[in-house]
């Protein structure tokens, strides 16, 4: 009995995600759908998806039609909500999380005149690209601002999941902080969650107590930014700009930008030129952007952000340039060379003067 | 060293009152024979209520009592369906908390990325400023201090009371409290209606003191940790205080300890808590006659007066 109401209830719940998806068959406009990992009022990474959905709204106009679905868990349901939108008359669909990776190939190889684009993936088909940003383009920048605006010479980093991408950032950031400031330290707790703001704040409280002045996260919520306002230091926000939870502790922030990128291949798509492929895109590309600094940095420190950033764009700067040692003094980049793209994507090891052990 | 453990047990107390307020008063509605499991449920609507009332009107005893309304409603929802609707508990309480979650999202749209200054601290004039023992135990917040007179008052009231008798009675063999003439219904919903207020309590602790900001799902599986206690605490709400305390000192003390560069697996660090409450379960569930002799034997049953 209570079963089947389960059962019943839960069919109708995916009857209201769907009607807004199926609601337009009608209609001539181009449909475009995206599947988002969380809800769109996360103020982080699915909010700015959905940023770049409503771009391609505004950008199309009458073109195009386009539609979400929020909070799909990575899996089997995810193969399922594709499904459905590839067959309710979606043309091109954005999946915008990394475990979304197995199921768009094995819908792409289903609908092979649907376009699919995964974000953050790597298994790629005729019909199914990969995109992603270079966010330790903009961590090279903020470890610059912080090495300069540190007094107690200690970063804190509140980490999530040990994984290539979160270690990228790490070791970026404090290259670039070490190279205008040889005494810097970076402390660094994994929380082992994308979102839990109070344990993200609660590590904010714990580096901000054993003497970090500067925060920086690679979690999802604005909590340890607001922490670092409370206590008087500096924090970098995350994904997008988060000024409003620490109007004074925010140096800046790293903001991903989809908004080129989705109205770019919205546009290959509608002029019939879409094609499969991989884009991992920086400063240069627009996918990542800087928030406006924070009015109290020394205009010298902001001009050198800038510079770098610059620097980046005309490929004169690269946030991993040897010589780079890992922590057993093994050199990983030799001197004048620059890290490729496949040492970045698997980067399992944490430069030379980090402390402490990444973990397993 | 009082630069570095005051801050420590500051925040072990900011991390372990909303478990404080979410066990306690589950404990209370287990105690009259409801097992409630939608506690995640009416925290995360008080959350809500309590920050858009907080951000709306920048008054924050409202704001507070907002969020012991919040889960209050959300709580007299249950008491309906169980209650007078018979409905089978343990599917209310589990649709409470996804509703619950879905509710708060469509509450606190226009409300994300909104600030609330936070909760002010009740100082006392010279106290406060005494070393070590003034910060920790005389600078905090009326929910901090709260909790502690709530934990107080559940245990004098279940075990001193003719109120705690009656709702151990109701708990313990509804039939027999309602062949007496008691109202076992009427017990059971004021008793629903206060774990929803505490409940609320805990949510607007963290919406308006712990973190002052509204996320979506920012109570983050703590409604489930204080389900947990209140067995770890064998509905013992001294206990519940303490499970809550250590539960919340573990997991702050493994985050410090990455900080000083402690080398022990971070992920191991983060299943002590969960750890120590398979132990203590193990540990208290050992002598199973005394394990029963606490654990309410109507609970999760249904009462329908026949005839």
């Amino acid at each position: 009995m209570i079963s089947k109401k389960l059962i019943l209830g839960s069919f109708l719940a995916m009857g209201m995600v769907f009607s807004s998806v199926a609601g337009h068959a009608a209609d001539k406009k181009s449909k475009i759908g995206f599947v988002y990992v969380g809800p769109i009022g996360d103020h982080g990474w699915t909010y700015q998806h959905d940023v770049g959905r409503l771009a391609i709204a505004r950008t199309f106009g009458d073109k195009v039609k386009t539609s979400y679905v929020e909070k799909v868990a990575e899996g089997a349901d995810a193969t399922r909500v594709i499904t459905k939108l590839a067959r309710s008359g979606h043309k091109l669909i954005f999946t915008t999380s990394f475990g979304y990776m197995n199921p768009t190939l094995k819908v792409a190889k289903r609908f092979p005149k649907v376009k699919f684009e995964h974000a953050t993936g790597y298994k790629r088909n005729k019909n199914l690209a990969t995109y992603s940003a270079r966010f330790y383009e903009g961590r090279h920048v903020v470890g610059l601002v912080a090495g300069k605006m540190t007094k107690s010479n200690v970063i804190g980093y509140v980490a999530s999941f040990p994984i290539p991408e979160v270690i990228r950032g790490i070791n970026a950031t404090f290259l670039a902080a070490r190279s205008v400031n040889p005494n810097i330290k970076i402390k660094i707790v994994w929380v082992f969650t994308w979102f839990d703001p109070g344990k993200e704040a609660d590590a904010a409280k714990a580096l901000i107590a054993q003497g970090a002045d500067v925060i920086m996260q690679h979690t999802d919520s604005p909590a340890p930014l607001q922490q670092a306002q409370k206590a008087k230091v500096w924090a970098v926000g995350q994904a997008s700009n988060m000024k409003a939870f620490g109007p004074k502790a925010q140096l800046t922030a790293i903001i991903d930008d989809w908004n080129s990128y989705y109205i770019a291949r919205t546009k290959a798509f509608l002029d019939g030129t879409w094609k499969s492929g991989d884009v991992w895109g920086g400063f240069k590309s627009g996918m990542v952007k800087m928030a406006p600094y924070n009015k109290a940095i020394p205009s010298n420190v902001v001009a050198m952000a800038e510079k770098a950033k610059d620097g980046i764009i005309a490929g004169s700067v690269h946030p991993f340039t040897g010589p780079i040692k890992d922590q057993k003094g093994k050199i990983r980049v030799a001197a004048g060379k620059t890290a490729d793209d496949g040492m970045l994507l698997g980067m399992n090891w944490y430069v030379e003067g980090i402390e402490g052990t990444i973990p397993k | 060293m009082n630069e570095w453990i005051v801050p420590v047990l500051l925040t072990i107390i900011t991390a372990s009152t909303p478990l404080v307020f979410a066990a306690v008063g589950e404990l209370v509605v287990e105690k009259s024979g409801v097992l409630n499991l939608g506690v995640e449920g009416m925290m995360i609507v008080g959350a809500v209520l309590a920050f858009a009332v907080g951000v709306t009107t920048s008054n924050a005893p409202l704001a507070v009592i907002s969020g012991a309304v919040g889960g209050m409603v959300m709580a007299l929802i249950f008491g309906i369906l169980t209650l007078n609707l018979l409905a089978n508990q343990v599917a209310a309480g589990l649709a409470l908390t996804i509703f619950g979650l879905g509710f708060s999202s469509l509450l606190g749209y226009g409300f994300v990325g909104k600030t609330f200054p936070g909760l002010p601290k009740l100082e006392v004039p010279f106290i406060s400023d005494i070393p070590f023992l003034g910060p920790l135990l005389f600078n905090h917040d009326i929910l901090v201090y709260a909790s502690v007179f709530f934990v107080i008052g559940v245990t004098y009231i279940l075990n001193r009371t003719r109120i705690g008798l009656l709702i151990r009675a109701v708990g313990e063999n509804h039939e027999a409290a309602h062949s007496i003439g008691y109202s076992v219904n009427t017990i059971r919903m004021a008793c629903i209606l206060f774990g929803g207020a505490m409940a609320g309590l805990g949510g607007a602790y963290l919406s308006l003191a712990y973190t002052p900001l509204w996320v979506e799902g920012m109570t983050a599986g703590r409604g489930w940790i204080a389900l947990a206690l209140v067995v770890f605490a064998s509905w013992r709400a001294w206990r519940a205080f303490f499970g809550s305390y250590l539960f919340g000192g573990i997991t702050i003390i493994q985050l410090h300890a990455q900080g000083f560069g402690v080398e022990i697996a971070p992920q191991f660090l983060s299943m002590l808590p969960y750890l120590a409450t398979i132990v203590v379960l193990v540990l208290i569930s050992r002598d199973s006659s005394r394990a029963k002799l606490n654990a309410p034997a109507c609970l999760g049953r249904n009462f329908h007066a026949s005839g």
